[in-house]
C-alpha cells in the first residue's frame, strides 16, 4: 500500500465522516466548521488526482469565501437553533429511505461500469506532464482559448450575484444620521458659523 | 492497493447520498439546508475531477471550476435571501416560507 493510498484513505475518511458531521451536528457553528473540514480534505483528495489548482481555488473560494460566509450568517441571525431541530427524527426515516435508494443506484451505477476504450480515443484536450507543463498553465491554456466564452458568462453570472445579494441586503434605514459628502463640500462659513453677541456678566 | 477511478466514485457517491439525507434530517433549518446542497456540488466536483484525472483530460477540471462558480454564486444569493427572509419574518423555519404566492 503506497502514500498515495494511505492519504486517499485518510483524506477520504476524514471528509464523510464530518460530512455526517454537518449534518448531525446540533449546533449550526459546529455544522460550518465540519463543513469547512469537509472542504479541506476534498482539497486533499483534488491535489491526489493531480488537480492542483483546483484544490487551491477550493481552499481559496470555499474555505475563505463561502464558508465564512456561512459562519457571518449562522452568528449573525438570532435564532432559536434547538427549535429548528426539534422536528429531526420526524423526518429520518423518509430521509434514510431515499438516501439509501440514492446510494444503492450510485453503488450499481459505479460498480457495473467500465470504461469503454473508445473514452480514450475521444479526449479533448489531454493533461500535458506535470514536468513539462504545471496543472495552472495547463488549465489557462484549455480555459482562455476554446472555453473563453464560458469563462466570460462565469464572470456574468459571478457578477450578477454579486449585484443580486447587495440589492436584496441593502436598506436605508430612517432616522440615522449618514455622512453626506456634497452638503459637507458645499458648506460655506456663511451657513456653518453662527456669530453670537453675548453681554459681558450675563452669558447666554 | 492501487487507488482507482471507483474509489474516487464511491467517496463522491458516500458525500452526496450524505447532502441529499441531510436536506431530508434538516427540514427545517435552511442553512443547513444550503449547506448540504454545497456537500452535493463537492461531490459532483470530485466526479468531474477523478474522471478528469483517470480519462487524461483536463476539460473536466475546466468544467469543475464553473461548478465551483455557480455554486459560489448560489450560497451568496442563497444566504442574502435568507438574511432578507429573516429580517421580513424573523424566523429561517422552512415552514414558514409559505407566503410566496402571489
Amino acid at each position: 500500500m503506497g502514500l498515495q493510498a494511505i492519504f486517499f484513505y485518510i483524506f477520504a475518511f476524514v471528509a464523510i465522516a464530518s460530512a455526517f458531521m454537518v449534518i448531525s451536528a446540533k449546533n449550526p457553528v459546529h455544522s460550518v466548521l465540519f463543513l469547512i473540514l469537509v472542504f479541506f480534505n476534498a482539497a486533499g483528495l483534488f491535489l491526489l488526482t493531480g488537480a492542483e489548482f483546483l484544490a487551491m481555488i477550493l481552499l481559496v473560494v470555499y474555505i475563505g469565501a463561502v464558508a465564512v460566509l456561512f459562519l457571518f450568517v449562522v452568528m449573525m441571525l438570532d435564532i432559536d437553533f434547538a427549535e429548528l431541530r426539534s422536528g429531526v427524527l420526524q423526518y429520518a426515516p423518509i430521509g434514510i429511505l431515499v438516501g439509501l435508494i440514492v446510494a444503492a443506484e450510485l453503488i450499481v451505477v459505479i460498480g457495473g461500469s467500465v470504461l469503454t476504450p473508445q473514452a480514450a480515443q475521444s479526449i479533448t484536450m489531454p493533461i500535458p506532464n506535470p514536468a513539462q507543463r504545471t496543472n495552472t498553465a495547463a488549465l489557462g491554456d484549455v480555459l482562455y482559448t476554446n472555453y473563453v466564452y464560458f469563462f466570460q458568462i462565469a464572470g456574468m453570472i459571478l457578477l450578477v450575484a454579486m449585484i443580486g445579494a447587495i440589492v436584496l441586503t441593502l436598506r436605508h434605514r430612517q432616522h440615522i444620521k449618514r455622512q453626506d459628502i456634497s452638503r459637507q463640500v458645499a458648506r460655506t462659513p456663511a451657513t456653518a458659523v453662527e456669530v453670537v453677541k453675548v453681554k459681558s456678566g450675563q452669558g447666554l | 492497493m492501487e487507488i482507482g477511478l471507483s474509489h474516487y466514485l464511491t467517496v463522491s457517491a458516500i458525500l452526496f447520498t450524505l447532502g441529499i439525507f441531510g436536506i431530508f434530517l434538516n427540514r427545517k433549518n435552511v442553512i443547513i439546508i444550503l449547506m448540504s446542497v454545497e456537500l452535493i456540488l463537492l461531490a459532483v466536483n470530485l466526479n468531474m475531477v477523478a474522471f478528469s484525472s483517470f480519462l487524461n483530460d483536463i476539460v473536466g477540471q475546466v468544467f469543475a471550476l464553473f461548478i465551483l462558480t455557480v455554486a459560489a454564486a448560489e450560497a451568496a444569493i442563497g444566504l442574502a435571501i435568507l438574511v432578507v427572509f429573516y429580517r421580513n419574518r424573523g424566523s429561517i423555519a422552512v415552514e414558514d416560507v409559505n407566503m410566496m404566492k402571489g
